[in-house]
């Protein structure tokens, strides 16, 4: 479309950088060759620019496919969200569906009952989400301890063993639950075997302590993987200070103490805020495949409650309002944060 | 020279105290990268021995009565074939596709020409902090025709905002004049992304690779909520089934055949099937995760310099 005649192209281009070099040459006085040179020089500059625009469009234009990608995957199915104004339930299609405006959202605070489900899921979801807040500093301790290692052999192996449970996936984690600590799993066994009890303790069939459940396999499972982190940060502190520590009498605790723990704050201050950004976001894999008929009353947090209640229960709006809210309080959430980090360290995590 | 250089590391002096902290360090990490390893080891001997050993919970340090039975009735169940070659279809495919998305559209966002660039970066980054929840995104995909559709497996997971970030942050840490004199020479922005660029971006695509790789093999959520046609299943999804029903299927298995005190010691037990199934999932990651250790460890921390 740029490539009708050149005044219109300038005209066009007057609107933007280049513009104002033609605009100059074409308001000077005209006067001799030097005029013509400028004039010249400027419809160059023009054209050059005209053709830097095309180019830049013609770079849109190649990753494109890929943005109506994200259009499709990320931005569509914000537009889902008016299924939580509706009375939805396919395979009834959405126009021919009744309004209801915010009865959802009564909803979930209306019926007692109702606001008591909702009540346990928000103190599961603050829970398990607080818990991992609460220990994120193992990470830090696993690193540091890990970094004391003088042979390398040794740390690499443990580094290596102990980020492997980070790589499969909760479905695994629970098929190895299972083998362990199910009523004829091998702890049972093996305590019965010592003749410590006669009855198999139900670790998967019970409510004890689901938390502090899920809180430990949480661990066993990140906890090699979140020190790699720290294990970097480690890494890139200056050898110097170190020198400085001993030269200042600093044993090897001290050292840790003065020099290894300041030096990690800014990383863990970074990824305790994205903790925090991510309070309601617990994921469900994980409390899915614990879940069961004993224990759904203390496993079920945010995401999980989602599921049943949308696909386990088919109340397809009812479940799209509640993820709409837990959306805009994530994002809210994020968006204090990032304020946050930027009042007291003067950088966003954003 | 060596002494001057020992004496700076913190590990260096030795006092009582920091003897004792030495070996309390030591075993307390040896207790923990065990408590980490135990298990696979412990499904793997008990997936191979006498299944009335196994289940009698006499194996716990070695193989008791070697045999394969178990696998081979494992790989015979119904639909393994099935979900073990849609779990590698989409490692494969998607890990591809991933992979490519990832450092395309990395370089491209390091193109300064392009036409509102900035605009478009973080139109693609921001989808990282926010997502519409599971419902409206079921719904979707839905309407989109996705569900019992291969590519639900693939297509949404083209585009990650995280890799994306990886991709640009290492291309700018490559010298602008490499590409620069590409251009001097007459080739355009995709010949420059080919030939120069691409080729220096290997660590990093690794790093993408890998995670990409363990996401698809190990992802469960997508199956439960997109799938209902059992053709489609993954092989977690399946896993996820028969630790549910194994009781059912080791049953099944032994009203199969007439039953002999020979074949009762590897005919299988619910636990059997559990943990050969597991070893069989779990397995392909164990193969493939020392060999790529460095890459990741090495993506991870370009992660975290950039914070």
């Amino acid at each position: 479309m740029q490539t009708v005649p050149t005044m219109n192209g300038e005209a066009s281009l007057n609107a933007n950088g280049g513009a104002s070099v033609v605009g100059e040459a074409n308001s000077a006085p005209a006067s001799g060759p030097t005029d013509r040179r400028a004039a010249r020089k400027a419809r160059k500059m023009a054209e050059a620019n005209n053709y830097n625009k095309k180019h830049g469009f013609r770079l849109f234009l190649l990753v494109a496919p890929l943005l109506v990608m994200v259009v499709l995957f990320s931005y569509l199915p914000l537009f889902g969200w008016v299924y939580a104004f509706f009375d939805y339930q396919p395979p009834i299609p959405l126009s021919e569906s009744e309004f209801v405006g915010l009865q959802w959202f009564e909803m979930m605070v209306q019926n007692k009952a109702q606001l008591q489900t909702i009540g346990q899921v928000m103190l599961n979801t603050f829970a398990m989400s607080g818990l991992n807040i609460l220990t994120s500093f193992l990470p830090v301790i696993f690193a540091i301890a890990l970094n004391e290692i003088r042979a390398k052999w040794f740390k690499n192996i443990i580094q290596t063993l102990t980020t492997l449970p980070n790589f499969i996936s909760w479905v695994l984690v629970y098929s190895i639950a299972f083998a362990m600590f199910s009523s004829t799993g091998m702890v049972n066994d093996l305590l019965q075997n010592l003749h410590l009890i006669t009855e198999p303790i139900k670790f998967l069939d019970s409510a004890d302590h689901t938390w502090l459940k899920m809180l430990l396999w949480g661990l066993w499972k990140g906890l090699g993987w979140g020190s790699i982190m720290y294990l970097a940060g480690i890494a890139g502190i200056d050898p110097e200070l170190y020198e400085a520590a001993q030269v200042d009498g600093a044993n090897r605790f001290q050292q840790i103490i003065h020099v290894t723990i300041p030096q990690l704050m800014p990383t863990y201050f970074v990824l305790l805020m994205l903790s925090i950004s991510n309070f309601l976001n617990n994921g469900m894999d994980q409390y899915f495949v614990f879940q069961n008929a004993f224990n759904t009353k203390w496993i079920q947090v945010l995401d999980l409650y989602v599921y049943n209640v949308g696909m386990g229960q088919n109340s397809l709006s009812l479940g799209t309002a509640i993820s709409m809210l837990k959306s805009l309080v994530s994002v809210a959430l994020l968006l204090i944060v990032n304020w946050l980090s930027k009042r007291t360290r003067g950088v966003g995590i954003v | 020279m060596a002494r001057v250089k020992q004496s700076v590391s913190p590990a260096m002096r030795r006092t009582p105290g920091e003897r004792v902290y030495n070996i309390f360090n030591i075993i307390f990490l040896s207790l923990f990268a065990l408590i980490c390893t135990y298990p696979f080891y412990y499904l793997i001997i008990n997936s191979l021995s006498d299944n009335s050993a196994a289940a009698a919970g006499e194996v716990t340090l070695w193989i008791q009565g070697f045999h394969l039975e178990n696998y081979k009735t494992v790989l015979g169940l119904d639909g393994m074939a099935t979900a073990a070659w849609i779990s590698v279809a989409r490692t494969v495919i998607g890990t591809a596709l991933t992979v490519m998305a990832s450092a395309y559209l990395g370089f491209m966002f390091t193109q300064q020409k392009m036409w509102h660039r900035s605009f478009w970066y973080r139109f693609v980054v921001i989808t990282m902090y926010f997502n519409a929840g599971l419902i409206p995104m079921f719904i979707t995909m839905k309407n989109l025709g996705l569900t019992n559709n291969f590519w639900v497996y693939v297509l949404p997971a083209v585009v990650q905002p995280f890799n994306i970030i990886l991709v640009k942050t290492y291309i700018e840490s490559i010298p602008a004049s490499l590409q620069e004199a590409a251009e001097v020479d007459g080739a355009n922005t995709l010949t420059v992304f080919g030939r120069i660029v691409l080729p220096m971006c290997t660590p990093i695509l690794a790093t993408v690779a890998i995670f990409s790789a363990v996401g698809q093999w190990n992802s469960f959520q997508d199956t439960l909520i997109y799938m209902t046609d059992s053709k489609l299943y993954s092989l977690q999804y399946l896993l996820y089934t028969y630790i549910n029903q194994a009781s059912s299927i080791a049953n099944s298995v032994k009203a199969s055949g007439t039953v002999n005190a020979a074949m009762l010691a590897t005919a299988a037990t619910p636990t059997a099937v559990r943990m050969t199934v597991s070893v069989i999932v779990v397995l392909p990651i164990m193969f493939v995760y020392p060999f790529f250790q460095r890459f990741f460890v090495k993506g991870m921390m370009l992660g975290a310099v950039k914070g």
